[in-house]
């Protein structure tokens, strides 16, 4: 149990460690800075409530297989799964794994396509979420001849 | 402001394929200058879509989308004339917003 003054301290430190970073905590509510910043698959999911994803045949996800500009490698996920509730694309070798997240609503194919940047050689995935936390996920792997992060 | 986004949407039989293109810069933050100093990160942190008013879809983008942004979906039950719009947002607050017909 955190007492009042352990909590001011806390959020003092947390402001220091943003200020540092020069992250301000300037995003806006929706944006769920926990699942961004997370460093692995795992606590990108987690910060969204899911389950640890299960491999399925019935989550598609279209990458190349060499990408030879990685600030730019098309990707897309799709899957015929119902009660989707959203699809994540992650890249397992970049600084933070989670790249987007797409929330399906009834009036929209699960089926995005997008373009991400990816640091180096590594595995993409492709994680679909049902309503009640299931997760499920297909990868692939994309080599990287000229990476997308730093400069 | 921002450039203008370019939205095309397609129908093709009882659904429509909308792309969109973005222009936003997409600093990731973990990039320096040439004086070493790390450049902020300056990225989309959010996407809306809707089709006729209702929204059909959010997004949520770090900053490891690529620069100028591409975006795909597919709208149930859209037919030509019907209006797409697409909104962003980014971290620093700016927002711009874009309509198009469906074709």
């Amino acid at each position: 149990m955190q007492n009042r003054r352990e909590t001011l301290k806390q959020s003092l430190a947390d402001a220091g460690l943003l200020g540092a970073t020069g992250l301000f905590p300037q995003y806006a509510l929706a944006f769920n800075k926990p699942a961004f910043d997370a460093k692995t698959i795992a606590d990108a999911l987690k910060a969204y409530g899911a389950a640890a994803p299960a491999e399925s045949k019935e989550v598609t996800l279209t990458a190349p297989d060499i990408a030879e500009n990685g600030a730019v490698v098309p990707v897309a996920a799709a899957t015929t799964l119902p009660g989707i509730k959203s699809i994540l694309l992650l890249v397992e070798k970049n600084p933070n794994a989670l790249s987007a997240k797409f929330d399906v609503s009834d009036a929209v194919e699960a089926n995005f396509a997008t373009r991400v940047k990816m640091g180096q050689t590594s595995d993409v995935y492709a994680v679909a979420v049902t309503a009640d936390g299931k997760a499920f996920y297909a990868k692939k792997e994309v080599k990287v001849t000229l990476g997308g992060c730093g400069g | 402001m921002a450039d203008p986004m370019r939205i095309r949407a397609q129908a093709s039989g009882d659904k429509a394929v909308v792309r969109v293109l973005m222009s936003h810069e997409m600093e990731t933050g973990q990039r320096k200058d040439s004086a070493g100093k790390t450049i902020p990160a300056w990225h989309i942190i959010d996407v809306t879509a809707t089709h006729n008013g209702k929204q059909v879809l959010s997004a949520e983008w770090g900053p490891s989308v690529s620069k100028n942004p591409f975006l795909q979906f597919t709208i149930k039950g859209a037919k030509a004339g019907d209006k797409v719009a697409v909104t962003w947002k980014d971290n620093r607050g700016e927002t711009r917003t874009d309509e198009a017909t469906v074709s």
